[in-house]
């Protein structure tokens, strides 16, 4: 096991855009910590936290150097490798009527991410079972997915709306990662343990030049280790996926109904949801035409459009498909569960909906008596 | 890191293009109801385009108009010679533009996807086809197969339901199978004509009559869901057994192929795992509201 000083992710960053990465990581902004760009070590959020509760987000100065310090923010990766707009196709009409189609430029630049949390690397392996592994592989998703560099942070607080450990999936990331890194602060303290993850990670490890650990220092990620499952905010029942599929008529929707706004503000921070609507984006002669997607949510009335209107009119109805899919069918469907436990969609649900309670409410009830 | 290896399903691999749409030009276009709400478009691939398999009775392919908008069209029919017919309702904005176009325009196709009837399981067996409105479309190439091979089936039921007789499609082939002696057709509509002399009901009491082996049925039943609710449940009492009976689901199906999520019901994508189902699959589609 290795140890970096804090100054050195300056230079990974410095060392990964020299490679031909575009290197991408925290950042503040607007108050929040979001994923952007980064050039550097000042453009990180140290010294930043965040509080999580549900419907409630805040940044606080932690009083602290930490690079790390954060939970996960609004944004997460998938921004990347699916992105909210895409164009598929160009369409081009010909003299005789017919048409020429051509696949859009998606972009497809090598990148590397900067402080990933075992949550989303475990989000975009169950992104990876939906567009790669499949019938037919998303163009775009696998040419940006090719060459990514992944720089895991391992959760050393994980926040009040988390539930990653019951969830299997973290806080400290297993696998997936290049470089794993353990950010230690204490007072005068501040050090960073690192384990490579890859080739590509090990060969960058060294490029960084980093010491061997010290047993004190060794002890001293352990414990981040150690102490961060118990420090999570929620927790989700280990029954969820059977809790669900016996609760298809459970009066716990219509009650959760009249709380969701179906704004579908889960879906779009949830670094899994995938749905999407392919829009078509012609010019003003009728010449031109585009295949444009979108990212789309469950909860829009229009998603479940048939001829005799929406499938799903009801919020409970949409509230049960979400939840029953992300917790249940999902298994079905990728033999994965479709959630990570990253708490994104309490945090950023403006009533503060809890999927954790939700499950919890139906477990205690199966028969909706109470 | 680069993912972890993953394989595409083999069992229904499609091919890279499978996404986008191919020029496909219309041969003739044939009004299938007085209305003209519902017609039928044969469509050949433009030159230079490579289609794809065959569609297999049950599956359907996604039709694009340039401009407007895709929507899935079951096949109603293959030409001898590999033209493609699909039958569409005009219902909502792509579906009218479509029925703007004559013979000669260009539309954009893609596929085939989705599962097909189980006709190779029907075979040495009677066969009982239930189709209620436009569903008799992708019903109509199992009967063309069924009377190619008619020697491979037992008894060749067809019940079918209309709204009215106005609404009735195909009424030439109808007519056609009718007058053959190794087809039972049995028609019913909602509401009759004074013209109309046969007969009035729900297609469920054309079930009711039987004439087929309980023991040795395949039952395929396509339809409006409530209908084919009701379809499955007199099969059921007539003793065909629940996985003998096959439907054919329609949800907002836009990618076909699993990306886009809009077709769901339950852990089923209606795009890749259907249309055609066997009945116990969709059963608690047709129990649970909105599911």
């Amino acid at each position: 096991m290795h140890v970096i000083a804090p100054q050195a992710v300056d230079t990974l960053i410095r060392l990964l855009a020299g490679d031909g990465y575009e290197v991408v990581g925290p950042t503040r902004r607007d108050g929040a910590i979001v994923y952007d760009r980064v050039q550097g070590l000042d453009d990180l959020p140290a010294g930043w936290g965040d509080e999580h509760a549900p419907g409630h987000y805040r940044l606080r100065e932690r009083g602290d150097g930490a690079l790390f310090g954060y939970v996960v923010g609004p944004h997460s990766w998938k921004k990347y490798l699916f992105p909210p707009q895409e164009t598929l196709f160009r369409l081009t009409r010909q003299p005789d009527g017919s048409f020429v189609t051509e696949p859009g430029e998606f972009e497809a630049r090598p990148r590397a991410f900067i402080g990933m949390r075992a949550c989303e690397l475990a989000a975009i392996s169950v992104q990876d079972r939906v567009f790669l592994g499949q019938a037919v592989q998303d163009r775009g998703y696998a040419a940006r997915r090719r060459d990514v560099f992944m720089v895991a942070a391992h959760c050393a607080e994980p926040g009040g709306t988390c539930f990653c450990a019951s969830m299997d999936t973290g806080p400290r990331a297993r696998e997936g990662f290049d470089l794993a890194l353990t950010e230690v602060v204490d007072g005068a303290t501040h050090f960073l343990v690192v384990e490579a993850g890859s080739e590509a990670g090990h060969a960058m490890l060294d490029r960084l030049e980093p010491r061997p650990a010290t047993d004190t220092e060794q002890a001293a990620a352990e414990r981040v280790w150690a102490e961060a499952p118990g420090k999570m905010g929620r927790q989700m029942p280990g029954d969820a996926r059977e809790v669900l599929n016996r609760a298809f008529e459970h009066p716990r929707w219509e009650e959760t109904a009249e709380r969701c706004l179906s704004c579908s503000n889960c879906t779009l921070v949830c670094p899994t949801c995938f749905c999407s609507q392919v829009e078509e984006v012609p010019d003003l002669e009728g010449q031109r035409t585009e295949r444009v997607r979108r990212w789309d949510s469950c909860f829009n009335q229009e998603h479940s459009h048939l001829v005799g209107g929406a499938h799903r009119d009801s919020v409970a109805a949409r509230y049960r498909q979400w939840i029953t899919h992300k917790l249940a069918t999902w298994h079905d469907q990728f033999d994965t569960s479709g959630c990570v436990g990253c708490g994104r969609c309490i945090t950023w649900c403006p009533v503060g909906i809890d999927i954790t309670e939700e499950v919890t409410a139906v477990r205690r009830d199966p028969e909706g008596r109470a | 890191m680069a993912p972890e290896t993953l394989q595409p399903r083999t069992d229904s691999a499609l091919p890279e293009q499978a996404m986008a749409p191919q020029p496909w030009r219309i041969r003739s276009v044939r009004p299938d109801v007085a209305s003209n709400e519902v017609f039928s478009w044969t469509l050949y691939p433009e030159p230079g385009v490579e289609p794809g398999p065959l569609p297999t009775p049950g599956q359907f392919n996604m039709l694009y108009l340039f401009g407007v908008g895709e929507v899935p069209i079951s096949v109603s029919a293959i030409t001898a010679d590999g033209g493609i017919v699909h039958t569409t309702r005009a219902v909502g904005s792509v579906t009218r533009a479509m029925q703007e176009l004559g013979p000669g325009a260009v539309v954009g196709l893609r596929g085939p996807f989705g599962t097909a009837w189980p006709l190779e399981q029907a075979r040495g067996r009677d066969l009982v086809l239930v189709a209620g409105g436009i569903g008799l479309a992708p019903l109509r190439p199992v009967i063309h197969a069924a009377l190619q091979r008619r020697a491979d089936f037992g008894r060749v039921v067809v019940c079918y339901g209309a709204r009215a007789p106005g609404d009735m499609i195909f009424r030439d082939e109808l007519d056609a199978w009718a007058a053959r002696g190794d087809l039972d057709l049995r028609v019913t509509v909602d509401r009759g004509t004074a013209a109309w002399r046969g007969d009035v009901g729900v297609v469920t009491q054309l079930i009711d009559r039987g004439g087929f082996d309980r023991r040795n049925t395949l039952a395929m039943v396509c339809g409006p869901e409530v209908m084919m609710r009701f379809a499955a449940s007199s099969l059921e009492r007539r003793g065909l057994k629940p996985e003998d009976i096959f439907v054919s689901m329609e949800r907002n199906m836009r990618c076909a192929v699993g990306f886009c999520g809009h077709c769901q019901i339950g852990s089923q994508f209606v795009c890749r795992d259907g249309p055609v189902f066997p009945y116990p699959v969709m059963e608690p589609a047709f129990r649970i509201r909105e599911l």
